[in-house]
């Protein structure tokens, strides 16, 4: 039935052209646990505190484990589809060969948007961390950030640039580290190991608690997203591990658990230690709520950890976040959803180079004009659309091709309880946004629905047609 | 049973395709910050001079706030009295709902419209019921 192996080391033959430079298979599950959790774990270091800040410490601890409940059905739901749809551009690829070319589209520029947006706050973030440890060590001038802003972006954009096994691995150690930093300052500060330094009866005492009631930890839920956001990026590594059916679902769903762990610890370090009024102004309180609690522990060692943590955390991010986005805007490119161009991958080190260089402007754009809670709102917001779409595409999934017609690398279990929960936790989401983002949220559909008509009426004409179904799977049930 | 054969693009339209793109996103993520309707802007109660009693915070609070460099509750007032407000209207809420649900089925409707001539030519060799 299929012209094609999508497992083939000498063809990428995903497609329309297939060419004979494909990306390189060389990932494996820690691989891919390294693009999932390096992207996240930034989450933990800077913007989560935005949830504490609106609504209070315990409205954030729930916000926290809402949208725990939320990524976990995503990546129960991603593990399924991705294990089946092993290709590049995830999310994007799924949608072409489930529900459609124009949901693919739309799809394809929630994770360019998600990733890149990201990618600018995390290197906004390096640059204040920098800046913030030149003072710390006697800096009497205050630093420029913006070098530091463009030079990290560049630096990982070059890395992203000369492979993906040196990328990943790069990844892989520096998000251990960042992981361990949070659980030595857990260990350290919570009493386990020496005195405690934690207060959590006096700073959540009256008032910190939950200081707008109910409505506030709605509110948070909007920023509890942060905790998570990206995890469903490891599904961008498909075409480039060696066996998708094991290595995506093992390190998407040890990512998710790794990342609950630290979330958990994360806010209960935090809350015990900053006052969260000022843990929940990430502009001019709290930037980097972990680098201040090790501050606040008065262990040099813990604040030269946390320091090299949140600058590894971000580093991780923003590395895996090019990777995806990248290859999300080339596979969009490579099926001439954008021009063709961006199809191309590198003779040499086999990446989608083109795509990796021009999306650099555009996160240099962001992360040097927009403040740090504008740029986290426009990445979940891509984020949120992007999970609205997700339990559509596996009920879809299911109905099309039924348990048994098609081989699934993995199998979620519980359908459609999963898939239902999520739209659920997506709705009210929806209303956490609404609640102080409304008109950002409302401009970003209008531009999508824009986008749409664009795509339908002029750029899908250059799109064949069959050359987009490239899975060897019979014909969908109803069609 | 034709297939369909999409045109050829040139460098030029690849470029101009590039570029309305990139124009409706600029625009979609600096209009509203340019118009000043992003985000939810926090709103400080005015006071008279600032104390640490005056903020209500306990002994464990402002020993941290110094720890953190605020030695000043005056520097640490609007960080602590800043509030948000959550009033909303219904009306907006309903306009939004409608606006992220209108858009779903839209692109659901259109997308399986398209999805239909990709199945009809990958498996029966024609390019189905719509062509451009």
């Amino acid at each position: 039935m299929s012209d094609f192996d999508i497992t083939s080391d000498t063809m990428d033959g995903m497609g329309p052209h297939g060419t004979k430079v494909g990306l390189l298979r060389v990932l494996g599950p820690a691989h891919v646990w390294a693009l999932g959790v390096g992207i996240v774990l930034v989450g933990e270091y800077m913007g989560w505190n935005f949830a504490v800040g609106k609504g209070g410490a315990y409205a954030a601890l729930l916000a926290c484990w809402f949208a725990g409940i939320l990524y976990t059905c995503v990546a129960m739901i991603d593990s399924e589809v991705t294990s089946t749809v092993a290709a590049a551009g995830g999310q994007y690829t799924q949608a072409k060969h489930i529900i459609g070319p124009l949901m693919a589209f739309n799809v394809g520029l929630y994770l360019v948007f998600a990733y890149t947006m990201l990618e600018a706050a995390n290197a906004i973030t390096a640059g204040y961390l920098i800046s913030e440890v030149a003072r710390l060590t006697g800096g009497v001038v205050e630093l420029d950030q913006r070098p530091f802003i463009v030079l990290v972006i560049m630096f990982l954009a070059w890395l992203n640039y000369r492979g993906v096994l040196a990328t990943l691995t790069f990844n892989l150690v520096i998000t251990a580290i960042a992981f361990s930093a949070i659980l030595i300052l857990f260990l350290s500060t919570s009493g386990i190991l020496g005195a405690g330094e934690t207060h959590h009866a006096e700073l959540m005492a009256g008032q910190a608690a939950l200081p707008y009631g109910w409505i506030g930890v709605l509110a948070a839920i909007h920023f509890g997203l942060w905790f998570y956001l990206g995890i469903e990026g490891t599904t961008q590594a498909a075409e480039e591990v060696r066996s998708p059916a094991r290595a995506l679902p093992f390190g998407t769903l040890a990512g998710i658990m790794t990342l609950l762990i630290a979330a958990t610890l994360t806010w209960y370090i935090c809350v015990g230690l900053i006052p969260w009024e000022y843990l929940g102004d990430g502009v001019n309180g709290s930037v980097a709520p972990l680098f201040d609690a090790a501050r606040l522990s008065g262990t040099p060692a813990l604040v030269w950890l946390l320091g090299i943590g949140t600058l590894f955390a971000t580093l991780a991010s923003a590395n895996g976040c090019i990777n995806d986005a990248s290859r999300a805007w080339f596979a969009m490119g490579r099926d001439k959803y954008l021009p063709g161009w961006f199809g191309a991958v590198h003779p040499k080190y086999r990446t989608p180079y083109r795509s990796i260089i021009f999306l650099v402007p555009i996160a240099l754009a962001f992360a040097l004009k927009v403040p740090l809670d504008q740029v986290v709102t426009f990445s979940i917001l891509s984020g949120l659309l992007e999970y609205t779409f997700m339990p559509l595409n596996v009920i879809l999934f299911r109905r099309k091709w039924p348990m048994g017609v098609i081989k699934r690398g993995y199998e979620h279990p519980f359908h459609p309880i999963p898939a239902i929960a999520l739209l659920c936790l997506c709705s009210v989401a929806y209303f956490a946004v609404f609640l102080g983002y409304g008109t950002q949220l409302v401009a970003m559909i209008v531009f999508y629905i824009v986008a749409s008509l664009w795509f339908h009426f002029r750029r899908y004409r250059f799109v064949s047609r069959a050359a987009q179904f490239t899975m060897p799977w019979p014909r969908p049930k109803g069609y | 049973m034709s297939r369909y054969v999409p045109p050829k693009q040139g460098r030029v339209g690849q470029f101009l395709d590039v570029a309305v793109l990139l124009a409706m996103t600029f625009g979609a993520l600096y209009a509203p910050l340019y118009l000043g309707l992003a985000g939810s802007s926090k709103s400080v109660p005015a006071i008279g001079e600032a104390t640490w009693e005056s903020l209500g915070q306990n002994a464990t609070q402002v020993a941290q706030y110094q720890a953190l460099g605020l030695t000043d509750p005056a520097a640490a007032a609007p960080i602590i009295l800043a509030r948000y407000d959550y009033g909303f209207s219904w009306l907006a809420l309903a306009v939004m709902f409608v606006v992220v649900i209108g858009y779903y089925v839209m692109m659901l409707r259109l997308s399986d419209r398209e999805y239909r001539d990709v199945i009809a030519e990958k498996f029966d060799g024609s390019n189905g019921r719509t062509r451009r």
